[in-house]
């Protein structure tokens, strides 16, 4: 058989596509973050220019959407295929089961995983697509322009997130999203084959510890905002 | 002391299995689970029924043959094998569930008794070195470091008792495997054959039916022989880079 289709068809294979297309979702979880985090930077000015820079890139952009597109959809694909066969590798459940080392994060894996991604439909509807119908406000953010004639972000990342059902639903969603990488970013190194007795405190504490920062770094903006911290 | 068993009986590998309630009485503390099953063998024997077929062989802890999964737990709440779990760890009047290793690949031969021959076949595949017989080498001739040799062998200790993939919620065979695939990597006698090994077992396994691993961890805590779950991650290692050496060569 052909070498790579073996590889995408193997059990180990399958794993290391997950964790790859994991790695550079995960990194684009970080970069979004950065960039969203400069709403706190003390005027709209650095926030708009980034959206405008990032409008700026054109094709480039359009590339990167669907670069990312594609790591998420093989991500998903290659999981389910990965869960798929491992349920039927047990037909028959145990009567009696009791985990002694699986976390709650990693039980519930899957099911983070899925929110997560409906998290993300409406996300991309309600910033990147900007459907007035998604915020809840009645608002077109198309038409929020700065003094510079640029797209404003900044208005439209306070406007977004002065409807507390709309911060509501994204502070539930990014602690899905950490509880998702809490158990991801160990299993990631894990698998890329990058876990050794003498790292793995790092993976497993290191882990969960990037998770949280990554929550309280994403909830502390719509938090910002409905306590009038950012206006 | 008196326990209530909950054990899982299946005529053959063809029938429906389901638990049966079945009393344990007069059992010394300090019998092993394994001696306590044969007391209530004993007992079955004794009114005319049907003993209840379990996996055994040392006795001992050595041998990976004794198996069950008490209460939920492969090889129940000892720290190493069933044949080694001893009765004062429950108390009177406890309510015990004893089911098979469940697994696609390990079918259920009768009773208690699971056919493991899959970790055989895999064994097969190439968790071994062609090697020269004829008299034994001398010691030392070849310099191993003692990081690489402690490594090595904390890898071979697996007894092969299945009991990882019992454990795993995806029976997943990859701490087996992964044993075995460290064990020969990291030592010069396994160079030879590293990249077909790797190769070779995880076609095998995958073939058998295991499922996939997905980080739980359940296998090495389970595991009588107490290998880490960094096996796992130094086999997808091992198979990663087979696969590129095997694409490009
Ligand atoms: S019977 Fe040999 S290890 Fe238990």
């Amino acid at each position: 058989m052909n070498p790579i289709l073996r590889f995408c068809s193997s059990s180990i294979g399958r794993k290391w596509i997950v964790a790859l297309t994991g790695l550079v979702l995960f990194g684009f979880v970080i970069g979004h973050l950065i960039g969203n985090l400069q709403i706190f930077l003390g005027s709209p000015e650095p926030i708009n220019r980034y959206g405008a820079f990032l409008q700026g890139l054109g094709e480039l952009l359009w590339a990167i959407r669907f670069f990312l597109l594609a790591m998420l959809v093989l991500h998903i694909v290659f999981t389910v295929k990965l869960r798929a066969e491992s349920r039927a590798a047990r037909p028959v459940n145990y009567a009696v089961t009791n985990r002694r080392a699986t976390s709650p994060a990693a039980r519930w894996m899957l099911l983070s995983g899925i929110m997560v991604f409906c998290f993300i439909v409406f996300h991309l509807l309600h910033f990147t697509a900007q459907v007035p119908a998604v915020n809840g406000l009645g608002q077109n953010f198309e038409t929020l322009h700065d003094a510079q004639g640029r797209h404003d972000v900044y208005r439209m990342m306070v406007l977004g997130f002065s409807n507390p059902a709309a911060s509501a639903f994204y502070v539930v969603a990014v602690a899905l999203l950490a509880l998702h990488l809490n158990h991801g970013i160990m299993s990631m190194f894990q698998t890329l084959g990058l876990n050794s007795g003498k790292v793995r405190p790092l993976w497993e504490k290191g882990g969960p510890a990037v998770a949280w920062l990554i929550f309280l770094g994403y909830a502390s903006i719509p938090v910002a905002i409905l306590t009038g911290i950012v206006k | 002391m008196n326990l209530n068993l909950k054990v899982w009986r299946q005529k053959d590998a063809k029938s429906d299995g389901r638990l049966v309630d079945i009393e344990a009485r007069n059992i010394p503390e300090d019998c092993s689970f394994l001696e306590m099953l044969d007391i209530v063998n004993e007992d079955l024997l004794g009114k005319g029924e049907e003993p209840i077929a379990f996996d055994h062989d040392c006795r001992e802890g050595i041998c990976g043959t004794c198996s069950l999964t008490i209460d939920g737990v492969p090889h129940g709440p000892s720290e190493t094998t069933t044949c080694q779990l001893y009765m004062r760890k429950f108390k009177d009047g406890d309510t015990i569930y004893v089911e098979p290793f469940r697994a696609r690949p390990f079918p259920i031969l009768r009773d208690l008794v699971v056919d493991r021959s899959a970790f055989d076949r895999i064994q097969q595949a190439g968790g071994f070195i062609t090697a020269r017989t004829g008299s034994a080498v001398d010691g030392n001739t070849l310099p191993i470091g003692k990081p690489i040799a402690d490594a090595a062998m904390e890898a071979a200790a697996c007894i092969g008792c299945g009991a990882c993939v019992a454990a795993c919620p995806n029976a997943s065979a990859m701490l087996f495997v992964g044993a075995k695939v460290s064990h020969l990597a990291l030592l010069p006698q396994g160079q030879a054959e590293r990249t077909s090994r790797a190769l070779k077992m995880v076609r095998t396994m995958d073939e058998e039916g295991f499922g996939n691993c997905s980080n739980y961890l359940e296998c090495e805590a389970v595991c009588p022989a107490e290998i880490p779950a960094s096996v796992i991650s130094r086999l997808n290692r091992e198979y990663a880079k087979a696969s590129v050496k095997d694409t490009v060569s």
